[in-house]
Formats: C-alpha cells, structure tokens, sequence
C-alpha cells in the first residue's frame, strides 16, 4: 500500500500514471450514465473502483479497453489516455487497445473449448509465436490454478468450478501479456477461498500489471488496492433521473480512515449503499 | 413468537378459512377440475400425433410389402410392365436435395451470421427478418413458379429448360427462412459474456464469431440445417415445373431428374397396377428417409460443445 497520502485528491504522487481519464462522460442512447470523471490511474498499482449500484463504476472501466463499444448506443465524450494516445481518437483500432488492455469479466467465461485452448486461443490470435507449452503452463501458474489443471489440460474449461474458472479467465487475459487487466467485479460469484485465491494473486500479479477492478466488496477494496475511486450517484440537473460521479479518488487509507468527502465517509462506514 | 400467539393466529385462520384434513380428497372441486383438464390436454395431445402414426402405419401398409433391393436400385417400368424399382427416383432426390444444401447452407448460414452477430438490428435487420418471415409463408408451388419464370423458361443453364439444377434452386428457396432463422435464434442464444471474453482478450469481431460463437451455436444451427433439408426433400410442388421427371438414371445436373415426391405424383395417377404400387412403395420410403433426418436432427441436438 502507499504510505503518502496524497496532497490532491485525483493525482496519486510518486507513480506515473498509466491511464488518465480527463472529463469523462458516458451516455447509453442519449441519457447520460456517468459525467465528468477525471482520474490517473497509476501504473504497476492496483486500482479499486467502489460505489453504490448504478453508479456507473463498470460503465467506466469498460470504457478504459473499449468494451462499451459493443453495447448499442454507448457513447463517451472526454478523453481516456494511454501510452500517450487518447483510446477513442478515430483513428484507434479497438482491437489492438484490448490487446494492451485485457479484462477479466464478473461472471466466468470460459470458451466452451479446453483448458489449454482456452489460454492458446487468445495468443494464437495474437500472433504469439513462442512455445505455446510454455506459455500455458506460465499464465496458469501466474493465475495459482496450474497445479488444479496441469493434469487435466485436455478437459473442458466447463469441467472446472467457478472460482477455478474465474482463474482460468484471469489466466487467459494474461496469456497475451496486457499491460492493464480490468476486473469487473471478479469474486462476486465465487465463495470465500476463491475470492482469498483470487486477492493473493492479484498481488502477485501486480507486480508486471497494473489492475483495476470493480469490486461491492469494500473488505477486499482494502484487502487489495493501493488507490480507491468511490462513485456515487447523484439526481440530475434536470430533476429526471440519476448521473453517476467520481466522488472521490485516492490512495485507499485515505478513502476508508480519513475521506474528505462526507459521502464517501457515510458509504464507508455504512451508512448507506 | 411465542406459544400463545401461534396458537391465537391458528383459532383466527379456522375462523376465516374452511380447514380441510391434509389427506387427498378426489371429491373436490379444484381435484375434479384439475382431472378434467389433464385428461383434456392428454386427449389433445395424443390426437396431436395420431396423424403421424396413421401415415407411417398405412405407408408401411400399402408400400412396406414392395420393400426389397430391387425396389432400390432398378429404373421404374415402361408403363404396362411389371417389376422394377425407384433407384433413380432416390438418387435424383439425394442430388436435388444436395444442389439446394449446397446453395442454401452457405447463404443461409451467412444472412444468419449477419443478422445476429453484425446487423445491430436496425432497419435494414427487421426488414430482413420479415422478409424471412414472409419467404417462409410462401406457398411451395410459387418457389416452383418463381424458378420456372427465372431459369426453366429462359432456358440460362446452356439453353437446357428443365433441370435438376433448377429444381435444386427451387427447394434452395424453400429452405432458406429456415436455415437464415435457426442460425439467428441460435446465434442469439449464446451467452453475451462468450463474446466479450473473446473481444476483451483482443480477438477480432471476425475470429469471435468464428472461433467462438459459431461453434457454441453449432447444434442448434446444424439442427435446423437438417430439419430444413428433410423439409425440402419431401416438397413437390417445386419440382414440378423445375426438375419436372425422368424414367432414367440421373444425366448430370443440367437435364430433368426423378425425384421420389414427383415420381409418387406421377405414378399415383397411372392407371397401371405396378406403378400404383411403386408409388406407394416410393412413399414409405420417402417417409422413412424424412423420419431418418428428422431423427438424425434430435441426434445432433443431443451433442452440446465441449
């Protein structure tokens, strides 16, 4: 965890940032979901995205990898910042930003194919032109579920329990080396052991990715992220309907022990959400 | 709770409800209704499937006798000959049915592919499935008319007017909405989270298709696939003025073929005692290979990825 807290409360100080959102808003078909969400999100750290339901919290980490691009009507105004290129300028190929940004989904989602497919799919796509063998058997073990699968690697990836399988999933996205793994909301169908399984490795995996996940959990927003964003919703303008808002965004020590915001605080603590 | 105010909301239910004893009670209403009912829909159902039954027992009747090699591999009789078979008939629907697959998979498979995956239904997508829709109404002797007017008489396959090519074209037309509907219904229903785990690992919209939703959907689609040429294999009406008959052994794809629903039309008709019962024979044999795909369908449907 980062001991300094932050004297500003959207720029972490000591890291680069490895992706900048600069005044983001996401609309689904003309109503507007999120708006004005500014943030660095920093880089070989993990980042936990927190808030009541509907806050908009998985609108915009799918935005960072472009997967709202596949809901119909989505669309985002501000910039998203990566490696020095804005993520929707018009001539970004989505396809390549989720080669750099890979992303681990809430409900597991294996291939119906087998476990070893299921990792040599993704590179094969990729190009990867080294020793497939090798590179299973290193995104298992990076993902802790090889020693569950190395005797099994020809059965189906359906053959596996969900927490086996949400590590299959985290196993997958690494396959192809991204430099960002978005989680959504990963444990939220699995039990305890699988959650704890799936908190150690992330870890360990932070130290060659930086990760941002979604998570209800506040227990494990502690338990594994260096810098909380909690979003809130709030009635529009207009008196119709609710916009979500980056409340507050900074090192997680801050966010659960001394928030500048009162919401955060009333959310932290229980009070509400 | 306590003791006594359970046993105070017991007194008040006695009160406002008729309580009966917990044993079954055949008597009353609501168990004579729910009899009545069920035997209703039983009764229904059973005269759902009389009809299949009752085909299959009268073919079987009528045809099964006639059933022996020579029946399968022998040319029909000139009329007022004795003997024969249907061999030609079976082949020159195996060859129709294989022209119009050939056509109607890869199109149908592919405005299905488009539909589900790509169209984002928009108006060009709804206008697509009515059209569907509509296609799958049309009577089977207009998909006959149509190619007649197309192909047959225009003569554009190397000036031959009747052909098994056209009447392959013809069935293609028939099967087609249902090809392009099970590939859509299928494709719709794989799991949203397949695609995505595909596309957030930075596959293509193409590879995700291929590689991932196509295969999951594969039953389905290779169900409706079968479903649509059994369909097609037993139409008539299309052949008629396309493939129209031929006493002969098959003579390459652009001259007139026998198929067995032509050849039971034709047939059926004679008033000659050998063809009558070829017709009948050819009928139980049609039957037999249509409840063969048919079965052959549930089969496949029973196979589920990986």
């Amino acid at each position: 965890m980062t001991n300094s807290a932050p004297t500003m409360a959207h720029t972490p100080q000591g890291t680069l940032p490895c992706l900048e959102l600069e005044n983001v808003s996401i609309s689904y078909g003309g109503s507007v979901a999120v708006s004005g969400v500014y943030m660095q999100i920093p880089r070989g750290q993990i980042t936990a995205f927190i808030g009541p339901s509907g806050c908009g919290k998985s609108t915009v980490l799918r935005a960072l990898n472009r997967m709202n691009d596949l809901i119909e009507g989505c669309s985002l105004r501000g910039r998203v910042i990566f490696d020095g290129q804005d993520l929707y300028a018009r001539d970004v190929d989505p396809v390549e930003v989720r080669r750099r940004i890979g992303m681990v989904f809430q409900k597991p989602n294996p291939f119906p194919k087998s476990i070893y497919e299921n990792i040599a799919f993704g590179a094969r796509i990729n190009g990867y032109r080294g020793d497939m063998d090798e590179l299973v058997e290193r995104s298992l073990r990076k993902a802790a579920i090889w020693d569950e699968t190395k005797d099994k690697l020809k059965e189906s990836g359906y053959a596996l329990s969900g927490g086996q399988q949400q590590r299959l999933c985290i196993a997958r996205a690494i396959a192809i080396e991204p430099e960002v793994i978005l989680m959504d909301e990963p444990c939220s169908a699995l039990d305890p052991i699988s959650t704890l399984k799936i908190e150690e490795m992330m870890h360990e995996l932070k130290k060659s990715y930086t990760i941002v996940i979604v998570t209800h959990n506040m227990q494990q927003a502690v338990r594994v992220s260096d810098m909380t964003g909690f979003f809130n919703v709030t009635p529009k303008a207009d008196g119709d309907g609710k916009v979500g808002c980056l409340e507050e965004f900074a090192a997680t020590e801050t966010i659960f022990n001394a928030p500048s915001q009162q919401a955060t605080q009333d959310y932290v603590s229980g009070r509400f959400g | 709770m306590s003791y006594g105010s359970s046993t105070a909301t017991t007194d008040l239910a006695n009160e406002v409800f008729a309580r009966n004893s917990l044993r079954f009670q055949a008597s009353l209403p609501r168990n004579r209704w729910n009899a009545l009912y069920t035997t209703l829909a039983a009764t229904f159902s059973a005269v759902v499937v009389l009809p299949l039954f009752l085909v299959l027992v009268y073919v079987l009747f009528k045809g099964g006798s006639l059933l022996s090699f020579q029946l399968l591999t022998q040319l029909p009789p000139a009329p007022g000959l004795d003997g024969g078979g249907i061999g030609n008939a079976i082949l020159g629907t195996i060859v129709v049915t294989l022209i119009a697959s050939l056509i109607a998979i890869p199109v149908g498979v592919g405005g299905g592919i488009y539909l589900a995956e790509y169209s984002q239904s928009g108006p060009f997508a709804q206008f697509v499935r009515f059209g569907t829709n509509v296609l799958s109404g049309v009577p089977s002797i207009i998909c006959g008319v149509f190619v007649y007017g197309l192909i047959v008489s225009t003569r554009v396959f190397f000036d031959q007017s009747y052909s098994a090519a056209a009447g392959g074209i013809a069935l293609a037309v028939l099967m087609l909405p249902t090809v392009i509907k099970t590939t859509d219904e299928a494709l719709k229903l794989v799991p949203n989270e397949l695609r995505w785990g595909a596309i957030g690992i930075g596959a293509s919209k193409f590879v995700t298709v291929l590689k991932v939703t196509l295969p999951s959907a594969f039953t389905p689609i290779a169900t409706g696939v079968v479903l649509g040429i059994a369909r097609a294999a037993g139409e008539t009406a299309p052949l008629i003025f396309t493939a129209l008959f031929s006493p002969f052994w098959p003579d390459g794809v652009f001259n007139p073929i026998a198929t067995m629903s032509v050849l039971i039309f034709n047939f059926a008709i004679m008033p000659y005692e050998a063809q009558i019962s070829l017709a009948w024979a050819a009928s139980f044999v049609l039957v037999v290979m249509i409840l063969g795909a048919n079965l052959f369908a549930r089969w496949l449907g029973r196979f589920t990825q990986a």
